[in-house]
């Protein structure tokens, strides 16, 4: 990377490890408002909310975190999603099982992808990562058990643990928070572990993170893969919410949907993703009554995002006055 | 009929062309993505949008004013490069002094505007565009028949690559343009106008995207999403050529076209990802790509 550019999630704020009690109060608000929202909202328009907080989380993971731009992460999270399903519906698999499967399918899926792109970096590695997916979509298009267009359909829910009946929409709410729940607190514990702090280092100075001597292929490599895991967590209950896995999940746009939740929400922050996914899931509910396109206000949300407000809604808060009198900080 | 490892010369030499007429197009919008890679840093996604673009505005140019294809394809480009000149001015050159990723994000973005805005007009639909007369039949070679619109697509694309190539090697404008991509500050100190160098270099590329565009509107179908799938091949096509040598883009795009259409004659499940996958031995092989320079 030539010149003294600022590398991509350095205009990020964080919560600090050491959450001060403000913080502590703010969670057990967000968790309070989890735990009794199904009460006044759709559920199933929640429990998409949640499952797609959690794929931008992950991503944010490897974008905010390691400073890597994948453009194919729709390929975990679509990948995970038929894995899920195909387990669940035609093994007759119970629920945790088809999970697993799909996060240990996407995490084999981001060994071999994220093996190959880590040989690039930077503007290079995003194209490397689109282009492999786009060759999963193909796969996935002529593939027998994804069934092409027509997708998965019907997945059973199934019993959790042979005890909890996710086909009940209260129990499915519940358990889809804890793993969205789950999630979150891998990746927050991820990112502060020493682990977390060398990914960090090579997102600031690669060079000097080699001169230290920290292999750093195979850290970027750990991070692909642990984002691909957490992405294909959220592809997995996914399947199970909708019931269907179709290619619209792999597809490049998926990609870069959640790109825009994590640019939208704030890069490098732990919140930021799962906001901007709030925001980006509740527009196209709002839109998919109208006859207007996505893509369109998609489109132009990015730019703007790109132009002038590229620490996103989280970010500038944090950096607000208000949210540095409420003890959030810069971490950088 | 003769055989050559047990197929038809005939299916042999169609797919070949039809290889070397994707080829034209990987190699004209490869090309395009190099020259705007070269000296603004930034991958422009838009570049699928461009291309659809030219051939809409082709269209139009036809269906509203009347304007022939002759004529399109040179005001086409035009129009689109303007249309880039004016986004670099305006939005894109803000972009330089961060990283090149944003430059990406902000194209992707633009994209999806684009494209969902033609969507919104015209529909997914393709619609047709009349290849002109002087250029429609087909001759006779002997082996196979050759439609003429698709020769001209290969001879037209081959020139075009061949003039961008020598205006950047060997004119003094190129030699400005190759100066600015090794040192902008010690260019612009001579007194070369360095941003402008930078708006003209994004209509250029944008400029042959739409003539890529005009070229493939009678052969393929005009549509708002012609541009979307390709983009992502054209991305592959680059990082196995390897952004160093501008040369190297143009080779490498007719290249993986014919080896595309090959694909096609022996094992055609594998066609719409023969590309990715030598993109992945590339990687594995020779990181920096075929013709690239830097690690």
């Amino acid at each position: 990377m030539a010149g003294k550019s600022e590398p991509i999630g350095a205009e990020q704020v964080a919560i600090h490890p050491k959450a001060g009690p403000i913080q502590l109060v703010l969670l057990a608000v967000i968790a309070a408002a989890l735990l009794v929202a199904p009460q006044f909202l759709y559920p199933i328009f929640l429990m998409k909310l949640l499952a797609f907080g959690l794929f931008a989380a992950a991503f944010n993971l490897l974008l905010g975190y390691t400073g890597l731009l994948s453009f194919g992460h729709a390929a975990f999270f679509g990948g995970s999603a038929y894995f899920t399903a195909h387990a669940v519906k035609v093994w007759g698999w119970p629920p945790e099982a088809g999970i697993l499967l799909g996060v240990l399918g996407a995490a084999a899926l981001g060994l071999v992808m994220g093996a190959i792109a880590i040989r690039r970096q930077g503007i290079y590695f995003a194209m490397i990562t689109l282009a492999l997916s786009q060759m999963f979509f193909f796969f996935c298009l002529q593939a027998e058990f994804t069934h092409g267009e027509d997708g998965i359909q019907s997945v059973p829910r199934g019993r959790l643990f042979g005890m909890f009946d996710l086909s009940d929409t209260m129990t499915m709410y519940y358990f889809v928070l804890a793993v969205f729940i789950v999630g979150l607190l891998v990746i927050w514990r991820f990112v502060n572990s020493p682990f977390g702090m060398i990914l960090k280092s090579i997102r600031e100075n690669e060079q000097r993170a080699i001169s230290l001597g920290y292999s750093v292929s195979r850290y970027k490599l750990g991070a692909f893969v642990m984002s691909a895991a957490l992405a294909g967590l959220a592809g997995g209950i996914k399947a199970l919410i909708f019931q269907f896995a179709t290619l619209t999940d792999v597809g490049w746009q998926m990609s870069g949907e959640v790109i825009l939740m994590t640019l939208l929400g704030g890069i490098g922050t732990l919140a930021g993703p799962v906001v901007g996914a709030g925001l980006v899931v509740t527009l196209q509910n709002y839109l998919a009554t109208s006859d207007f396109p996505v893509t369109i206000i998609t489109g132009v949300v990015f730019m703007v995002c790109v132009l002038v407000f590229r620490r996103g809604l989280i970010g500038e808060f944090f950096a607000s006055k208000l949210g540095r009198r409420l003890g959030f900080r810069s971490e950088s | 009929m003769t055989m050559i490892f047990g197929i038809p010369v005939q299916a042999l030499m169609g797919q070949l062309l039809v290889g070397l007429i994707n080829g034209s197009f990987y190699a004209l919008l490869s090309l395009g993505l190099a020259v705007i890679f070269g000296l603004l840093r930034v991958i422009n996604f838009a570049h699928g949008a461009q291309y659809m673009l030219g051939a809409f505005t082709a269209l139009l140019l036809l269906t509203v004013g009347g304007v022939n294809y002759w004529l399109a394809l040179i005001a086409a480009p035009l129009i689109v490069g303007l249309f880039g000149a004016i986004i670099e001015r305006t939005m894109l050159s803000r972009l330089y002094k961060l990283d090149h990723l944003y430059g990406l994000l902000f194209t992707f973005g633009l994209a999806l505007a684009i494209e969902g805005t033609f969507r919104y007009f015209y529909g997914a639909s393709g619609m047709p565009y009349a290849a002109p007369g002087a250029l429609t039949g087909a001759v006779n070679l002997g082996f196979m028949f050759l439609p003429i619109y698709r020769g001209w697509v290969v001879i037209a694309s081959l020139i075009v690559c061949i003039a961008v190539w020598f205006m950047i090697e060997k004119t003094k404008l190129g030699a400005y343009l190759r100066a600015a991509t090794e040192n902008p500050a010690l260019v612009q100190s001579f007194g070369v106008n360095v941003p402008l160098l930078l708006t003209l270099t994004y209509a250029l590329g944008a400029g042959l995207a739409a003539f890529a565009g005009v070229l493939a509107a009678p052969v393929y179908q005009v549509s708002p999403l012609m541009g979307s799938n390709l983009i992502i091949i054209v991305f592959a096509v680059v990082v196995v050529g390897g952004m160093g040598s501008i040369l190297g883009a143009i080779v490498t795009g007719y290249m993986l076209g014919v080896v595309e259409g090959l694909t096609k004659v022996f094992y055609p499940e594998a066609s719409n990802i023969v590309i990715f996958v030598i993109m992945a031995f590339v990687l594995i092989l020779r990181p920096a790509g075929l013709f690239g320079k830097d690690a």
